[in-house]
C-alpha cells in the first residue's frame, strides 16, 4: 500500500487552523434557543397571551417603573415580553428549520435526478429551477396570504416553494462533477441501478454541501418569516412571532423602545450564531463553497 | 458570434416570459380558489337570477383558459381593475408609486455598490488584517440585521433623538438616506463576499504574478488587472442582488412610509386589496425578470465562455 501525499492546497496553514477552531458562541447560543424554544411552556415566567390591560408598556426592570414581575417589560396590552419572545422562538426555529428541510430534501432530489440522467430531463428540470429562482420569494407569500390568508403553512409551503432551487443548482453542479469520477463508473459496471448509485455513491459525497446550505439558509428563512409577520402575511396575531411583536412596537417607539428593541435582538442573535456556523462549516467541509 | 449573442437572447428572454406566465397562473388561480368575487361585489338580497346576470355580465360563465387569457391581455396593457380600497383603477395608484420605489433601489444600489468595492478590495489585499476582519463584520452583520428593525432603530435614533434626518416620506434627497442605507447594507453584504473571494483567487492567480513581475505598479495591478475579472462573479450575481433589493424594499419602504410599492403592498394586506396585490406582485416580478435579463445579456457579452457553455 502507497501513500500519497496530498499537497495542501488554498489557504496557509495558520489561517486554516484558525477558522477549524469549533465556534463554540454560535452552537451556544443556537443550543440556548433550541432548548428555549422546546421547554418554551416550562421556563417562560408568564402566559404569553395573558393580558393586563392596567400594566401596558412597562419597561424593563433596570428601567424606573421597571419590576421583576416583567424582566423585558410588557407590550401595548400588558403581556410579559420576555415569555413572548421565549414562545416566539418556536415559531422562528420551527419555520426555519421545517421550510428548509422540505425545500433541501426536494431540492437535492431534483439535483441527484437532473445530475445523474443528464440530457433532457436535465435540461427540462433546470429550467424550472432557473424560472423558479427568479422568483422573489416575498411575493408569493403576499398572495398566499391575501387570498388564502395568513398563517405559518402557507408561510413555510411559500418559502419551502422557492427555495429549493438553490439546492437543486448547487447539487446538480456537484453530482456533474462526481459522474465523471470513476467510482461512479466502477458502481454501474457493478449493476448498481440509477436508485443504488443515486443513494448510495451520489449522496453521500453531496451531504458536506448540503449541510453548510441548509444551515446558511436556516437564517435567512428566520428573516424572511419575521419579515412577513411583520408585513402581517406571517404568522397571524396573538401567535408570538418575533416579526410579528416588532411590527406591534412600531408605532410606540418613542415611548416603549423595548417592545420592538427585543424581538430584534432576538432575531439577530440567532441568524448571527446561524450564519457564523454556517461559514465556519463552509471553510472546514467545503472551501469551493465560498460564492454561496 | 452574433447569432450566438442573439440565440443567447432569445433563449433568456422566453424563459423570463415562462417565469412570468406560471406567476400569473398562480395569480389567477389562486384568485379563482379563493371564493367566488360575486359574493364580494352583490348585495345580499341577490337571487340565484342576479348571480346568472352579473356572472354572463363579468364573463365568468366562459371557459377558465378563455378568462385566463382575458385576464393576462388586460394585465399586459395594464389594466388590473378598480382598487377595492381606493376605489380608483389600480394602474393609477402603480404609476404614482413605482417611480419612486424604483429610485430608492437606484440610490440602495449605489450605496452599496459604493461600500462593497473598497471594503471588499481591501479586504482581500489586507487578508487578515484589521481592515479584513471590520469588512466581514460589515458583512455577516448585514446578512444577519433584519431591516426592518434596522429600519426601526435608525427612525428612532437618527431621526427621533438626534433629528439630524428625516423620519418618512419622500422630501428631498435627504429622504433617501436612511431607508438607502438600510437597504444598501443589507445587500452589500453578498456582493463584498463575492468580491472578497474573487479578489483572493485572482490575485493568486499567474498572470498577475506576472503583471507584478513585469513592474507594473501594484496599484495598477490590484485596481485594474485584478478587479477586472474579479467582477465577473459579482456581475452575475447583479440581478439576484436588484431582486432581492426590490422585494426587501416592500419591507423597508412601510418603515420610513416611503410612497412606493412596498407601502402600496402593506396597505393591500391589511386591506386585503387583491387586485392591488395583484398588480404589484405582476409588476415586480416583470421589473426583476427584465433586470436579470439585461444583467445575463451584458454578462454573455463581457464573458463568451457564457454563450457556449448553454
Amino acid at each position: 500500500m502507497s501513500v500519497i501525499a496530498v499537497p495542501e492546497i488554498g489557504a496557509p496553514v495558520e489561517a486554516r487552523a484558525q477558522s477549524r477552531r469549533l465556534p463554540v458562541i454560535s452552537l451556544g447560543i443556537i443550543a440556548t434557543f433550541v432548548l428555549v424554544a422546546i421547554l418554551a411552556p416550562l421556563i417562560s415566567p408568564a402566559d404569553p397571551y395573558e393580558q393586563a390591560l392596567r400594566l401596558r408598556h412597562r419597561p424593563p426592570v433596570w428601567e424606573e417603573r421597571g419590576s421583576w414581575s416583567y424582566p423585558l417589560g410588557t407590550d401595548r396590552l400588558g403581556r410579559d415580553l420576555l415569555s413572548r419572545i421565549i414562545h416566539g422562538a418556536r415559531v422562528s426555529l420551527a419555520a426555519g428549520v421545517l421550510t428548509v428541510l422540505v425545500a433541501s430534501a426536494f431540492g437535492a432530489a431534483v439535483g441527484l435526478v437532473a445530475g445523474y440522467y443528464g440530457g433532457r430531463v436535465d435540461a427540462t428540470l433546470m429550467r424550472v429551477t432557473d424560472a423558479t429562482l427568479s422568483f422573489p420569494v416575498i411575493l408569493l407569500a403576499l398572495i398566499l396570504a391575501v387570498t388564502v390568508g395568513p398563517s405559518f403553512g402557507n408561510v413555510v409551503i411559500a418559502i419551502a416553494v422557492i427555495l429549493w432551487a438553490r439546492y437543486a443548482r448547487v447539487i446538480r453542479g456537484q453530482v456533474l462533477t462526481l459522474m465523471q469520477l470513476d467510482f461512479i463508473a466502477q458502481a454501474r459496471i457493478a449493476g448498481a441501478g440509477a436508485w443504488r448509485v443515486i443513494t448510495r455513491h451520489l449522496l453521500p459525497n453531496t451531504l458536506n454541501t448540503l449541510v453548510v446550505l441548509v444551515t446558511l439558509q436556516i437564517g435567512y428563512v428566520i428573516i424572511v418569516e419575521a419579515s412577513l409577520s411583520f408585513l402581517g402575511a406571517g404568522i397571524p396575531p396573538p401567535t408570538p412571532a418575533w416579526g410579528g411583536m416588532i411590527a406591534e412596537g412600531r408605532d410606540v417607539v418613542t415611548s416603549a423602545w423595548w417592545v420592538s428593541f427585543f424581538p430584534g435582538l432576538a432575531i439577530l442573535l440567532v441568524v448571527l450564531a446561524f450564519n457564523l456556523l454556517g461559514d465556519w462549516l463552509r471553510d472546514t467541509l467545503d472551501p469551493r463553497l465560498r460564492q454561496l | 458570434m452574433l447569432t450566438a449573442v442573439l440565440r443567447f437572447v432569445a433563449f433568456r428572454l422566453l424563459q423570463s416570459l415562462i417565469a412570468l406566465a406560471i406567476l400569473s397562473v398562480v395569480v389567477f388561480v389562486l384568485a379563482r380558489a379563493t371564493g367566488d368575487p360575486l359574493h364580494m361585489i352583490l348585495p345580499m338580497s341577490a337571487t340565484a337570477e342576479d348571480y346568472d346576470n352579473a356572472r354572463k355580465y363579468l364573463g365568468l360563465d366562459r371557459p377558465y383558459v378563455e378568462q385566463y387569457l382575458s385576464f393576462v391581455g388586460r394585465a399586459v396593457t395594464g389594466d388590473f381593475g378598480n382598487s377595492i380600497r381606493a376605489r380608483r383603477p389600480v394602474i393609477e395608484l402603480l404609476q404614482a408609486r413605482l417611480p419612486n420605489s424604483l429610485k430608492l433601489a437606484a440610490f440602495a444600489m449605489g450605496v452599496s455598490l459604493l461600500l462593497a468595492f473598497p471594503l471588499g478590495i481591501m479586504a482581500a489585499v489586507r487578508k487578515g488584517t484589521g481592515v479584513d476582519r471590520t469588512a466581514q463584520i460589515v458583512s455577516i452583520l448585514g446578512q444577519s440585521l433584519p431591516t426592518f428593525w434596522v429600519a426601526i432603530v435608525l427612525v428612532e435614533v437618527v431621526a427621533g433623538r438626534l433629528q439630524w434626518l428625516p423620519a418618512g416620506g419622500n422630501e428631498g434627497f435627504a429622504s433617501y438616506i436612511l431607508p438607502g442605507f438600510t437597504l444598501g447594507w443589507f445587500v452589500v453584504a453578498g456582493m463584498m463576499r463575492l468580491l472578497r473571494s474573487g479578489m483572493l483567487e485572482v490575485l493568486d492567480s499567474e498572470y498577475v504574478k506576472l503583471a507584478r513581475l513585469k513592474g507594473v505598479v501594484e496599484t495598477r495591478v490590484v485596481w485594474v488587472h485584478a478587479l477586472k475579472n474579479a467582477l465577473i462573479p459579482v456581475v452575475t450575481f447583479a440581478g439576484i442582488y436588484f431582486a432581492i433589493l426590490v422585494t426587501t424594499a416592500i419591507v423597508v419602504e412601510t418603515v420610513f412610509a416611503w410612497p412606493g410599492l412596498g407601502r402600496l403592498a402593506y396597505d393591500g394586506i391589511t386591506s386585503r386589496d387583491f387586485p392591488v396585490i395583484q398588480a404589484v406582485v405582476l409588476t415586480t416580478a416583470a421589473i426583476v425578470a427584465l433586470v436579470n435579463l439585461c444583467v445575463d445579456c451584458l454578462y454573455a457579452v463581457i464573458d463568451p465562455r457564457i454563450r457556449y457553455a448553454r
